[in-house]
């Protein structure tokens, strides 16, 4: 595979060549996969999901997606900007996408906090772009699939557990930004952005996406168009209220159509544990030593937290005696979980506000032993 | 004296009567939507004339902020990308960067540009972005309803600054134009006004420099212009310019402030 030429030294120098590896030539041979950092798997898939403009501000533990998109953007052509802001980062971000470009930008939950107003407005303009929020727990659940901009918009956001994953949600993170003219968010954490795992590339048919004739890229040729949050694109319309609702007209489409989740073990399960993102994987793992127990416990992990799969969780519901939701906050994507079991079920929470001494990284609740304790106190006698 | 208005025609009216003044194709509409004596409108008719002189129509992407002149776009022949209370630089910049052939240019006001976004366009200038910011001055917030903003001047009276603006209390007004001159990557900095027909022609002439600037290539270019908001300044629509040439161009000079040919 030609795609890395980043990772060879000529492109990173100093303590760049710590934070960009080369990768293992061996595992290169096998497959095409490839051993990369989290970040940098995403970011690659970006670019070869045609992504072609990048603008960010540095902000751990997002930054390793900016360090490589500066070095790998001008490689494919593209443009990587390092902003001013996040503030500025977003609005870069809307100016390429507004002409049609693939573009990204990634931050984390404080960063995005500022992209807010932002967001609210490119969803009401039907700009697709896909945004990455590397969050430093996972106390922005909220954050991500209520968001705090203003109106009704919402963000498609994907939740990945490992690397490939990641790899594989950023190559439909575009898609789906195109298909629905509609913001992508993908909510990753530090473990996932930080975590080197063996990733492969595998780009998806997109021969079904329509040109892009909203796009302002001069009027050549055609009738001249505004590209606005505010209304409609024709010139001398006044159908503002028509054009706002037409772009909440699609939420129930996208409900339907575009719900992603893992579920295991659930046929028999009197416990079922509900967790997304990279926890999802130790909730996995710690579901799976207590069926070896012989405890009937199952797993559902949203992958998409809006749509978030609620008909996976009340399917799962109607046979538990518990639900158990495992989180490292304190408590958001429970009230998702306790809108879909509507009271079929006693819906309790074991998970908590959980970091480390830098407020950042992996807290001690992120522990298998810990997950499968928290399922041993809340297994139903 | 009166021959030339008893005697017939002899020839069609086309051919004696030469047009001199007209309405810019580019504009859709005849009629606008904002006050009496607004100086937004021949602002806007002055940039249309001039797009349209340097054929400039088919390659130019507007990006718009916020403020009275967002009731624009819906009515020019331009495609326009809507952007945000102060973010059109940051926008312009992702417009440009993407498609650097294009011809790019933002509109916005005092308000949008020196208040909310005084960040991004100095950053925007000092980065060399090949784009023009149009820069419509008139001292306060218009569509709000008449609020101070960066650039009122002292004494200036506001909903906000009842009585004048005053420096201890209010602070002093942002001569932008002459703070981002100095920026590397600043190509072109000049400043007109549409108070006067004389006015307005220098106007026009700085914007071509700048849009000049732009396609050659040369970096950043702004062009600042002092228009007149009667309505907000609490004057009648007649008085509007007089008003603007006493107190607005006094902090606010015309002319070029920067030129790297």
């Amino acid at each position: 595979m030609e795609c890395y030429p980043l990772l060879t030294k000529e492109g990173a120098r100093g303590r760049f060549e710590m934070s960009l590896p080369p990768p293992d030539p061996l595992l290169r041979k096998e497959g095409g996969r490839v051993l990369m950092e989290g970040s940098q798997a995403l970011a690659e898939a970006a670019v070869q999901a045609g992504c072609r403009f990048y603008a960010g501000y540095p902000i751990t533990p997002s930054t390793e997606i900016l360090e490589y998109m500066s070095v790998r953007m001008p490689q494919v052509g593209g443009v990587c900007m390092n902003a001013e802001s996040e503030i500025e980062a977003i609005g870069m971000v809307w100016g390429a996408a507004g002409t049609g470009a693939r573009a990204m930008t990634a931050s984390t939950g404080q960063g995005i906090s500022l992209m807010q107003e932002s967001f609210a407005e490119l969803a009401n303009a039907q700009i697709p772009v896909v945004v990455v929020n590397m969050c430093r727990g996972q106390g922005d659940y909220f954050q991500s699939t209520r968001g705090g901009g203003h109106g009704d918009y919402r963000f498609i956001v994907l939740s990945p557990a490992s690397a490939q994953e990641a790899v594989d949600l950023t190559f439909q993170a575009f898609h789906l930004a195109d298909k629905w003219r509609n913001p992508v968010m993908i909510m990753g954490d530090f473990l996932l952005s930080h975590t080197s795992e063996l990733v492969e590339f595998h780009p998806i048919d997109e021969r079904s996406l329509t040109p892009k004739t909203w796009a302002t890229t001069g009027a050549a040729g055609r009738k001249a168009i505004t590209l606005t949050p505010l209304g409609p694109s024709e010139k001398l319309s006044t159908n503002v209220a028509g054009a706002l609702a037409g772009v909440v007209q699609k939420h129930p489409a996208i409900r339907r159509d575009e719900v992603r989740v893992d579920c295991g073990w659930l046929d028999d399960a009197v416990l079922v544990v509900v967790a997304f993102g990279f926890p999802g994987r130790f909730v996995k793992y710690a579901v799976q030593l207590a069926r070896a127990r012989g405890r009937k416990v199952g797993y559902v992990r949203p992958i998409s937290l809006w749509p978030f799969p609620s008909d996976a969780v009340t399917q799962a519901a109607a046979h538990a005696k518990v639900v158990a939701v495992f989180e490292l906050n304190s408590g958001q994507m429970i009230e998702d979980v306790q809108l879909a079991v509507l009271g079929r079920a006693p819906v309790v929470a074991i998970g908590g506000i959980s970091h480390d001494h830098s407020g950042f990284g992996v807290g001690p609740m992120l522990n298998v032993e810990y997950v499968l304790q928290r399922i041993e106190e809340t297994y139903p006698q | 004296m009166t021959t030339r208005n008893t005697e017939p025609r002899t020839q069609s009216p086309d051919a004696e009567l030469r047009k001199v003044f007209e309405k810019p194709a580019l504009l859709l509409k005849t009629e606008h939507s904002l006050c009496p004596g607004c100086g937004e409108p021949l602002a806007l008719r002055t940039i249309l004339e001039l797009l349209q002189e340097l054929d400039l129509r088919d390659r130019t992407i507007c990006v718009c902020g916020i403020g009275c002149y967002t009731a624009f776009p819906s009515i020019i022949d331009i495609d326009v990308l809507q952007a945000l209370h102060g973010r059109a630089p940051s926008v312009a910049t992702g417009v440009k960067r993407t498609l650097p052939d294009r011809f790019v240019f933002t509109l916005q006001g005092d308000g949008d540009m020196v208040s909310e976004g005084l960040q991004e366009v100095i950053h925007t200038a000092a980065r060399g972005e090949k784009v023009t910011a149009i820069l419509l001055n008139n001292g306060v917030f218009g569509e709000t309803g008449g609020h101070m903003t960066a650039t009122s001047v002292i004494g200036q009276h506001t909903k906000t600054t009842v009585g004048g603006r005053d420096p201890e209390r209010h602070g002093n007004p942002i001569k932008i134009s002459e703070l981002i001159a100095p920026l590397d990557g600043v190509a072109y900095v000049a400043r007109g006004a549409m108070h006067t027909p004389a006015a307005i022609k220098w106007t026009k002439q700085c914007l071509q420099d700048a849009f000049q600037s732009q396609l050659d290539g040369r970096g950043f270019s702004l062009v600042e212009i002092l228009t007149m908001c009667p309505t907000d300044w609490f004057v009648p629509p007649e008085s509007g310019t007089q008003w603007l040439e006493d107190n607005l161009k006094t902090t606010y000079p015309l002319r070029v402030i920067k030129a790297v040919s």
